[in-house]
């Protein structure tokens, strides 16, 4: 039994099949990732799992507990966290408060009056916001506003933000899309970093097959919105429908 | 102190100043003089203004400035205060402690309906619900609503209204405990005359006390996260962040505070009408927000002085006042002078005010206090190039 368990999960857009009865199932502690070619439905998959879209039909259990029906901000505090395609921060708030926020989130639920109290008197938040930033190396950046870093650094941010919350599955959707070789060899290494640093299980979308390679223990293929096989990397390079969907793409 | 970092307290400290002695430094010209007469606002009806549109404005900063959802129905909460306070004139007696809390209360409820609605949708369609509902308020108050509201005429208190808790000796107008709202007291001093007056004090205190629990809020952990909703809504629900229950608390807290300002309105003269609730009474409150600085947190106060001067002072110069400065100038350059200026003044004075507001809009987006930190800083920076230079003299 995985973690996540996804069962014959069904979307229709209109007249367009994206999911045709998806099985899945993500084990606890490792990196799964979910390729496919273009259209395959992969980022269908992950916005189901986060709430923003519902199924037609079949069933999302997150360690053991249903995931439809919920809002995203219901299943975040469940334990799921989502890195986007494009990091999505807070870009007019400081580094630090770009930190703070989940910390909030993560101590005290979807919602908490605290409209009195300074910031500046919860000191158990603050630690934990400057050990995170520490851990990705952006304690001397924590005074900039999230606007002003590099590409690079916004992803590591995003990361940060993810990461104190001490998500049990943490979703990546393509997370090295538009980057050039050196940036995307960057990421690898921070989420290679992230993976031995601590228990987590990670998700990933991905088109890139050198991210996916280097980094996952599982593989899900989809095409047109049907699983097609699910099996470790060294299998899943030589298998022949693979290489079928993906029109020798896959040759790394 | 006082729970607020250095910087805020300094504000703080300079805000309480201005307020309790405005009556003082509003009054720069002795008052007789052709200066006095013409550009002194520190006489009670006009200070009153001030410091009750300072509070309505700081309200609607904590809704704008920290959310970035623009009401643009302000106005409503400000009469439903005003209604709710005259009707406890009515009902009750005319101390202003009952009319102010109901005021408040009031508002607060009829901001949870209204803003639990028009926060179903952000953006331009939230202006737009917040507006429709101000301006069925508005119309409603000149029709269904006339038993409560007393229509176009306006709602105000009559000899055989109950006033249940009046005695025998009680003040026939607004009081705290006995202490009048227009009682006042002169103080004359060589040609200048300064007015103090307990309704103006009553809502400057109240002005710093909305000031301060202001500040708090945009220091506290949910004006971090009101900012945060401003900045990217799609993260806060992805970190497990509620934001809709965020922005109603938003909503309601500004809401509360038109509402005090509506009930203040009313403790200083008795009598409300519907007019307060039009939709140009909204776009008031924006224009004095975005003039003085939107987020900032003594920005509101300011762009509410500021335009309330505008109205009350520069509407009441006329040519004949331009005439008497430019006496001394010969009479064809005191001519020419008088027809360029008036159409800035008198009825005019909205052409003053437009062009003020689209240089400030154009100029310094920041409003007036983004001006004020690029003169500081244009300062500062000359004093660290001085101190550079003197350190560089002995060197050479």
């Amino acid at each position: 039994m995985g973690i996540l368990e996804v069962k014959g999960v069904n979307k229709r857009f209109g007249g367009l099949q994206a999911l045709g009865d998806v099985n899945l199932s993500v084990q606890e502690n490792t990196v799964h990732a979910i390729i496919g070619p273009n259209g395959a439905g992969k980022s269908t998959l992950l916005n189901v799992l986060v709430g923003k879209l519902i199924p037609d039909s079949g069933s999302v259990m997150f360690d053991g507990q249903s995931v439809l029906g919920r809002k995203p901000h219901e299943i975040n505090q469940i334990g799921i966290s989502r890195v986007f395609q494009t990091p999505e921060i807070f870009a007019d708030l400081t580094v630090f408060e770009n930190v703070l926020i989940p910390c909030f989130a993560k101590r005290d639920g979807s919602f908490k009056m605290q409209a009195i109290g300074a910031v500046t008197g919860h000191s158990d938040i603050h630690t934990t916001a400057e050990a995170i930033l520490d851990d990705v190396n952006m304690l001397d950046k924590r005074h900039m506003t999230a606007a002003s870093l590099s590409r690079g650094d916004k992803r590591r941010l995003e990361m940060a933000m993810c990461l104190v919350q001490e998500p049990k599955l943490l979703l990546l959707d393509e997370p090295t899309a538009g980057m050039a070789r050196a940036d995307t060899n960057n990421t690898i290494d921070l989420l290679k970093e992230i993976k031995e640093k601590r228990d987590i299980t990670m998700c990933i979308i991905e088109h890139d097959m050198h991210v996916v390679f280097s980094l996952s223990e599982r593989i899900t293929v989809l095409a047109q919105g049907m699983p097609l096989v699910e099996d470790t990397p060294e299998n899943i390079k030589g298998h022949p429908k693979v290489r079928e969907a993906y029109l020798g793409e896959a040759q790394v | 102190m006082l729970g607020l970092n250095s910087r805020d307290f300094k504000l703080f400290i300079v805000v309480c100043i201005m307020a309790l002695a405005a009556p003082i430094l509003l009054n720069p010209f002795p008052t007789a003089s052709a200066l006095g007469e013409s550009f002194n606002a520190g006489y009670p009806a006009l200070m009153q203004r001030f410091v009750i549109f300072g509070i309505l404005v700081i309200g609607f900063n904590i809704l704008f400035g920290l959310t970035g959802y623009l009401s643009f129905g302000h106005a409503a909460f400000l009469g439903v205060g005003s209604y709710a306070a005259v009707w406890m004139f009515k009902l009750l007696s005319y101390n202003v402690v009952p009319a102010i809390i109901l005021s408040v209360i009031v508002a607060g409820l009829f901001a949870v309906v209204i803003g639990y609605v028009s926060l179903r949708r952000s953006g331009i369609y939230f202006s737009i619900l917040t507006l429709a509902f101000a301006q069925m308020s508005y119309q409603l108050a000149y029709s269904v609503f006339t038993p409560l509201t007393n229509g176009e005429t306006g709602l105000q208190v009559y000899n055989d209204d109950p006033q249940i808790l009046m005695g025998a000796n009680s003040p026939a107008s607004p009081h705290l405990f006995g202490l009048e709202m227009n009682s006042q007291y002169t103080l004359d001093i060589s040609g200048w005359s300064f007015v103090f007056q307990n309704g103006y004090y009553l809502s400057a205190i109240f002005l710093i006390l909305g000031f301060y629990l202001s500040i708090r809020i945009f220091r506290s952990p949910t004006g971090l996260m009101l900012r945060a909703i401003k900045s990217n809504q799609t993260r806060m629900s992805y970190t497990g962040i509620n934001t809709k229950p965020y922005m109603l608390a938003a909503f309601v807290i500004s809401g509360m505070y038109a509402g005090l300002a509506g009930g203040l309105l009313a403790a200083m003269d008795p009598l409300t009408g519907a007019e307060r609730m039009f939709w140009t009474a909204s776009g008031e409150i924006v224009v004095m927000a975005i003039l003085g600085g939107v987020g900032t947190l003594v920005g509101p106060v300011l762009g509410a002085g500021i335009i309330k001067y505008l109205e009350n002072i520069v509407s009441k110069i006329n040519d004949g006042i331009l005439h008497q400065w430019f006496a001394f100038m010969p009479d064809f350059l005191d001519n020419a002078l008088v027809s360029i200026i008036h159409p800035f003044i008198g009825k005019g004075w909205h052409l003053t005010l437009g062009l003020l507001f689209m240089a400030v809009v154009i100029f310094l987006p920041g409003g007036l206090v983004q001006g004020g930190q690029k003169i500081g800083g244009f300062f500062r920076r000359k004093k660290t190039d001085d101190a550079a230079d003197g350190a560089k003299t002995p060197a050479e």
